[in-house]
Order: structure tokens, then sequence, then C-alpha cells
């Protein structure tokens, strides 16, 4: 059996401020990891292969330094690593991004199971995994809580809905996007790390793809255009009080009791 | 195929120019300077030094827009239970349909459902799509994305408005990738050109960004808007629009997903249905101190709710969590405590009605979104104004 977990790089803190005055993006300290929401994708398909001798494929997209967070993946268990990488993949949006996901995994070949995070902490779309899906033509199930049994033909899951939770089986090939604490995901160790040192990270570019075609990636594959991006609008009114503790939780009382929110007090 | 064209002649400051770009797409060879696959096309580095960057649009010719009329909203339920946010999605394709003259149609799937489908007539829509049928009992992704392909093949519509639910986070991306058109994800404002572009604006890039985004050349244009950023407007059987029945073959209908079982979840009050929220931040040192935060809670009836680093301590439930990945709120009121204001949080609670924020940091982001900000120690200012509140009480 084999499994493919797609990863991001994302940045390494969400504190990215936009400058007022130029409109630049602030980004001095600012590092990459790998999204967090993944961890626990790979260590879903971890527990899979303690079972069931599954090969772990991971897959990212971005400049040469993702293969960074490929390496991570090696320390915590993965088989292979693959990164897409090509500038013509620059200003992916959703749908280029996923298109060219599922022309990697097409490259890569055979795989059961394709399981992502739930989401990234940069974008936050939580909407790529159903859209390799769908490229690829086959099922998907988002929401994951638990895995029952990867069987040989199919995979048996929690899925975790409003006010009830379902159980459903799922013929291979299918994706699947895990929820955060599906399982608690293992540190990268030591000793992978000095085993995999020199295992190779397979780059990909778009010649490698069954479809060559320049205008299904990067910013042409992207319906969506940013027009422009700016630093979020604050309230109109709003004021800042400063002062003693005692002076400011007694005007704060005053207010919300002139609003009527202390009505209900006893 | 458009790109960003860089003037070598004039890029003669390398390390100058490579800080330009927030996401280290530019680089340089030695000789020459750049861009990398790391490009999101955001533009910034023509903006600031035109001379040297130039942005090349490409001649793609896209759909054309005549043919495509109105706004669809996805009617999501779970058992014929209508989810608000559907309605609240009614309400808006209304002010944006009423701007472009053109109709909102509504689209729901089920089986045995057709009464309730009759709900969002009452919120206004010309007419409602109903596709009833016993294959449909379950939400499985294929069968729904066929019956929401079949919809739009059949009303053609210019967008396609979907609540950023459990199931809308599914049926929403899977559908846009089928016409290979754009989605935007957690819209929080929405508005519409005349040309029936959509201009939908988003927190991005994970940081304290919002997003501009279009779909120009590509339709539908799907969005996603989450719970509680609309409002629904008023309910009335005044209104006058269609039931309109579909039928479907069922041989499309066919999945590899199969529903074993279901069970019920205890009941939960979601902090989404509170009408007062005080929220702890990171500045909660030990698990003891949310005393405090429970006892104001208390005092004022309202619902506790965490950040996103609170939420990682454990100390609340997951499902407390106010922000993007988390839940949105829009109580009347909200007290936030200890809390910074990453942009991830203030997406998830800033049309509350009244925002109050207590931190020590006079520069916390918060302030600039909070109705009344207070400088001050939530271990000092908290007990004291559950105090003074409860004495003003008596």
């Amino acid at each position: 059996m084999n499994i493919t977990v797609c990863i991001k790089q994302v940045p390494g803190t969400s504190e990215v401020e936009v400058d007022e005055k130029t409109g630049v993006l602030k980004r001095e300290g600012v590092d990459s990891k790998m999204n967090p929401f993944d961890l626990f994708a790979i260590e879903s398909a971890l527990k899979i292969k303690e079972k069931n001798h599954a090969a772990i494929n991971v897959l990212s997209m971005g400049p040469p330094q993702t293969a960074e967070i490929i390496r991570e993946a090696f320390m915590m268990g993965a088989d292979n690593g693959f990164l897409l990488s090509d500038r013509r993949f620059a200003g992916s949006d959703v749908l280029a991004t996923a298109y060219t996901l599922s022309q990697g995994i097409r490259k890569i070949g055979d795989c059961e199971l394709i399981i992502c995070g739930k989401q990234t902490t940069d974008g936050d779309t939580a909407q790529v995994g159903p859209e390799i899906a769908e490229f690829l033509n086959i099922p998907h199930v988002t929401n994951v809580k638990k895995i029952i049994e990867a069987g040989e033909k199919d995979i048996t899951l929690e899925v975790d809905l409003p006010h009830r939770v379902e159980t459903v089986r799922v013929k291979y090939p299918c994706l699947i996007t895990v929820e955060k604490d599906i399982f608690q995901p293992r540190l990268p160790s030591f000793r992978l790390k000095l085993a995999t040192e020199d295992k190779e990270v397979t780059v990909y570019s778009l010649d490698d793809f069954e479809d060559k075609d320049k205008d299904n990636y990067g910013l042409s594959g992207s319906p969506t255009q940013v027009r422009r991006i700016f630093p979020p609008a604050s309230n109109d009114t709003h004021e800042l009080w400063e002062g003693s503790s005692a002076d400011l939780s007694g005007r704060l009382c005053e207010c919300l009791r002139e609003m009527k929110f202390t009505e209900g007090v006893r | 195929m458009p790109e960003i064209r860089i003037n070598q002649e004039k890029a003669q400051d390398h390390a100058g120019l490579i800080k330009l770009c927030p996401f280290n797409a530019i680089e340089s060879s030695g000789s020459e300077l750049r861009i990398n696959a790391a490009c999101k096309m955001c533009r910034i580095c023509v903006k600031k030094e035109p001379e040297i960057f130039e942005f090349i649009e490409s001649s793609q010719s896209g759909a054309d827009k005549n043919l495509w009329r109105g706004i669809a909203v996805y009617i999501d339920h779970i058992d014929g239970d209508i989810h608000p946010v559907s309605f609240e999605l009614i309400g808006k394709a209304r002010e944006l349909a009423a701007k472009i003259k053109q109709p909102v149609n509504c689209l729901m799937i089920g089986s045995g459902i057709k009464e309730q489908a009759r709900e969002a007539l009452e919120y206004g829509a010309d007419n409602v799509f109903v596709y009833d049928r016993e294959e449909l009992e379950h939400f499985k992704i294929e069968p729904y994305t066929t019956v929401l392909e079949d919809f739009i093949t059949r009303t053609k519509p210019a967008a396609v408005l979907v609540g950023g639910t459990v199931f809308g986070r599914s049926l929403a991306p899977r559908a846009a990738a089928r016409f290979r058109t754009g989605l935007t994800a957690d819209c929080t404002v929405l508005d519409i050109q005349e040309n029936t572009d959509l201009d939908q604006i988003r927190p991005a890039f994970g940081g304290n960004i919002m997003a501009h985004i279009n779909t120009p050349k590509h339709r539908p244009q799907f969005a996603t808007v989450r719970y509680k950023i609309f409002s629904a407007p008023e309910k009335s059987k005044e209104y006058e629009g269609n039931l309109v029945e579909c039928d479907i073959d069922p041989s499309r209908l066919r999945s590899d997903i199969e529903v074993l079982g279901i069970h019920k979840k205890e009941k939960e009050t979601g902090i989404e249905e509170a009408k007062v929220i005080v929220v702890a931040g990171r500045a909660i040192k030990k698990e003891e101190d949310m005393a405090m935060i429970h006892q104001l809670a208390e005092t004022l009836g309202a619902q506790v709710a965490g950040t996103r680093s609170l939420i990682e301590t454990g100390w609340l439930d997951p499902k407390c969590q106010i922000g993007l990945s988390g839940r949105t709120v829009k109580p009347d009121l909200i007290i936030t405590c200890g809390v910074s204001g990453a942009i991830q949080f203030v997406a998830g609670m800033n049309n509350s009605a009244f925002i109050v924020a207590v931190n020590t940091d006079k520069k916390a982001p918060i302030f600039k979104h909070a109705h009344i900000g207070i400088v001050g120690d939530i271990y000092e200012v908290l007990p004291e104004l559950d105090r003074k509140i409860r004495e003003a009480a008596k």
C-alpha cells in the first residue's frame, strides 16, 4: 500500500504586519516551518504504516528550500519525498495549487490513500484537499477524527460533523483530510535524521508532468487574482483608556451598566 | 502567461531589491535578478519600483459573462434542519442581485426536504431548486457534487455562495475544481461590479493583511462565507418565490463512500450562539487563573472562549476557539482578556457589536479593533470589575 501525504511550508509566525505608510509587509525575523496541521497527516500515515507496512510519500510544492520540511518528514519516518518546484508554478491560487499537486501525485504513480492536514495556518482555506480529489477523480472525506481500520481495499473512518459523528467506509483510492488531534504527532528522531541525511528528495518541474501546458499552472492557471492587499480596517470609534486598575474597572463597570449588559446580574 | 519582468540594467542594488518582496521570491544569481517559485504575484515590487519591475498581463480570453446570470446560494442543512448561515447568504445574495438586477436562486439537496426548502423562500429567494431523492439522504461528496454541477449547468449563475460549514468547505472546492473556476474561501466582505465580477475580501497570506480578490475571467465565481459574517434578512411569508422540483438520473448518484453508522453527540451550546463572550488570551499564565475568566463570564451570563494559543495549552475545549482556525462569533458584547489580536483571531470576532479589550501592551493590535481598549493588567482589572459589577447589582 502507498500513502501520499501533502505538506506545506508556512511562515513561522502569524504576526506579519503591513507598514501603513509604504504598504510593504514587514518580514524581519519571519522564518518558515511545516504547517502544524500537516504533522497530524504525517502521523496518521505513520500509524497506518505500523499496522500494514505501507510506504509513505510526502509531497510538497514550493521553492527549493521547501525540501527542509520534507527532510523533517523523513525524520518522522516518511519513506520518500517529492518536491514540485518550478518558477512557472508561481502565483498559484487554490485551483492551480491543487492541479499542480494532482499532477505530482499522478507522476509519483500508484497510491491508494492521500492524506492532507485540515488546513494551513497561512491560507486557512482548507480547500486544496477536496480540489486535488476532484482532479484525480477519487472520493474524499474531510474532518476525519479517527481511523478505525485501514483495510486492503477500503478504509473505515469516523467523521466529525456538527452534532454527530458518522462512521464511513471509503474505497481506495481516496483522499482524506484529518482533524487536529487525530493522533499526537511524534517528534523528529535523531536516529532517523542521521539515517536519512543522504536520502534524495525527488524534484519535479512542469516538464515532468503529464500535462505540460503552462497555462494550467501558476498565475495563468489561477482563476482568482489578488487585486490588492491592505491592512485590516479598524473600527471607526475606539477609545484607549489608561490609568489605575481601580479607575479602569470602575469606568468599564459604569459603561457596561449604561449599555445594559449587567441587567441579569444578581 | 502573465509574469513579472525585470529590467536588469536598472536593477543594480540586488540586496535592496530582494528585500522588497515579502515572500522571498526575488533572488540574485550574481549577475541577474530573478523571480522564483515563491512569487504570489502580489505586485508589491511593481508598486515600489515601477521602473524595474513590470507586470505583463496575459492575453487569455475568458468566459462570456452575459451567459452567466444570477446569484446562487447553497442551502446547507442536516436532515432538513437548515444552517442559519444559508439565510445570511440569501440576504447578501439579494443585495448583490439587486445591484445587477438578476435573480437569487437557491439549491437544496437531500431526502424528504421539500417542505423545509420553502423556508428559504421566506427569506426572499426568487427560486429554490430542490433535488429530493433517497440516494441523497447522506452528504456524500460525489453525488452532491454531481447535483451541484447539474444545478449550475441548468441555471448558469454568475456567482455561487456557500456557507463555510463542514459540508460547504468540502463541496464548494470540489465543484469549483470541476468547473475549473475560482474559489475564494472565508470572504469577510462581498460586493459586485456591473459586469458581475465579484469583489471578495478575505484575510490572506497568514499575516495581518486583507486581500481583495477577483475572478475576472471565469464563471461561476465560488465564494465561501462563514457563519455570522453577514446578517440574515427579516423572515416574511409575503415573498413570492418559487419552489422548483428537479430530478436527476440516479445512475449519476453512485458513491464509493458508505455510511455505516451515525451517533449523536451531546448537544453543545456553541460560542456562536452566545450574546456575551469573555475571551482568554496568551496573558493567562496558568490553568488556575482561568477561574477569574470563568467568574467574570458567570457574572455577565457570558460564555468563555479562547485564542488559538490558549486552546493549545489545553485549558479550554477546542470548540471554544475563536478565529480562522476556530469559530466566528458576533455577540453583542465581547471582552478580550490578554489577547494581542492577531488577524486570524480578529477575523473571527470583529463583527461583534461591542468590543472591549484589556491588555497591558498599549501597542497590541487588538486595540485597533476594540471600541474600548483598556491598557491594564487583567490580573487586577478583571477581579475588580467582577466585584464592582456584582456590588452595583445589589
